[in-house]
């Protein structure tokens, strides 16, 4: 094709795939973030606190509508403004982990809000506490639905992660900026991070549907 | 310096930045919308000639992120004897990424219409053209509207990344004046609430008229 060079590319294949291994680890991490602190933010909007559940609504809201790229921008230079320094690690995992957690917990107050009231209801009738409320009748009836949504949002990171460059992190895009600047070739490494990208994003996302459905067998939701 | 002169000093370049970014917005969300009512028609084909085309792009597009295809286009395509200007380049990647998640809602969109409403319209003896451009697509577009309006928030934000091949958008004045001050929290604090203001004052209302109003036109409300 045109001006495609195959040993061009077979050198430089060793460089991005371990580039991919640090995007997989930013996923990865970043996603371990926004998991927990996702269940945070939905709960802190379940709380009788009428300011604590605003606040976190409207943050939410204005973590959702502003671009990731900016936010990253934001963690790593405002740090140092104030005498903190973070590496760009640091900062684009609390970033990628702010902005997912965010969507995570709209994922998760879905879920929660699906469980139908009688369910509460009948905790309150059997006097169980809040935790076991929580952790025994409602998570786990909540959960099911909110599977989808966390696994496209598994995918959804994984394809971020690349504005994580704008900072400095080694991962894909950064690694395949550096070799076309180092050659004057960015025909090979650009398009190459684009078939390594589709070659994991389109297996994990029909892997998260597979795991889905066998949640939904397991839980005897479907047959 | 306070807050208050920074934006004095500073304030006409973001706005500046924010008309750049609105007009990436436009041009973009029309490419978007366009793209995703015509691959989303194709994939609902019965020719598979039609729907392969589809699948794929839909696919590459979803699969892979919009960094990867913006550089791909500014840095890639002129290779192939296609140069785009960076203007240009900036609103056709972000608008050709999120045409392909409009697809799908485009597709959700039309099979959700009734049954009845399909075979109404066959028992009328409708052409096939009439069918869908009088009958499908306006109740479509009111069941896709609401997921519209959280795929053009999306696009909102794409449009920032164009900032990384120099469109000066609103993200590429705060960086130029974050590198220029060291005010990193004024530059990118004021830039993060243009663009919540951009969301949740302009676009957001916009589309909840747009939802009343094509709601109220095929008389649902």
């Amino acid at each position: 094709m045109f001006d495609w060079k195959w040993d061009f590319a077979f050198e430089i294949l060793p460089r991005l795939l371990g580039a991919t291994l640090n995007t997989l680890m930013a996923a990865g991490a970043g996603y371990a973030i926004a998991l927990v602190l996702g269940l945070v933010l939905a709960l802190a909007q379940r709380t009788p606190v009428r300011l604590l559940t605003a606040v976190v609504r409207e943050g939410v809201e204005f973590i959702r509508s502003t671009p990731l790229v900016l936010q990253i921008f934001f963690v790593f230079y405002v740090g140092p403004q104030f005498g903190l320094r973070l590496s760009p690690w640091t900062a684009g995992m609390i970033a990628i982990g702010l902005h997912y957690a965010a969507y995570l917990s709209e994922v998760y107050r879905g879920g929660i809000e699906a469980v139908p009231k009688g369910q509460w209801e009948a905790c309150t009738a059997l006097s169980l506490s809040t935790r076991d409320t929580y952790t025994r009748i409602i998570i786990p009836q909540a959960l099911p639905p909110a599977l989808a949504g966390m696994g496209n949002y598994l995918v959804g990171i994984f394809k971020d992660t690349p504005m994580l460059s704008v900072i400095g992190v080694a991962e894909l895009m950064h690694t395949a900026n550096a070799i076309g600047s180092e050659h004057y070739r960015f025909l090979e490494p650009i398009t190459m991070v684009g078939v390594i990208f589709l070659m994991i994003s389109l297996p994990a996302a029909a892997l998260v549907r597979l795991f889905e459905t066998w949640v939904r067998r397991k839980l005897g939701m479907i047959r | 310096m306070s807050y208050l002169e920074f934006l004095r000093d500073y304030g006409p370049r973001l706005i500046d930045g924010t008309l750049m970014t609105a007009a990436q917005f436009v041009c973009a969300s029309a490419l978007a919308i366009l793209i995703a009512l015509v691959a989303g028609l194709m994939k609902l084909a019965p020719n598979a000639l039609i729907r392969i085309p589809a699948v794929v792009y839909i696919e590459i597009f979803r699969g892979t992120s919009l960094l990867v295809q913006l550089y791909w286009i500014f840095f890639v395509l002129p290779l192939f004897g296609i140069t785009l200007e960076k203007f240009t380049a900036g609103f056709v990647a972000v608008g050709m990424n999120l045409g392909a998640y409009g697809a799908e809602l485009v597709r959700g969109g039309i099979q959700s219409v009734p049954r009845g409403q399909w075979e109404a319209a066959y028992a009328l003896s409708m052409s096939p053209a009439k069918r869908m451009w009088r009958i499908i697509l306006p109740q479509a577009l009111v069941n896709m509207l609401p997921p519209w309006g959280n795929l053009l928030i999306e696009l909102l934000k794409g449009t920032a990344l164009v900032s990384l091949i120099s469109v000066a958008d609103l993200m590429f004045e705060a960086k130029q004046i974050n590198g220029s001050t060291f005010l990193s929290a004024q530059a990118f604090g004021t830039a993060l609430i243009l663009y919540y203001l951009f969301a949740r004052a302009l676009v957001t209302p916009f589309m909840r008229w747009l939802e009343r109003v094509m709601a109220r036109r095929i008389g649902r409300a």
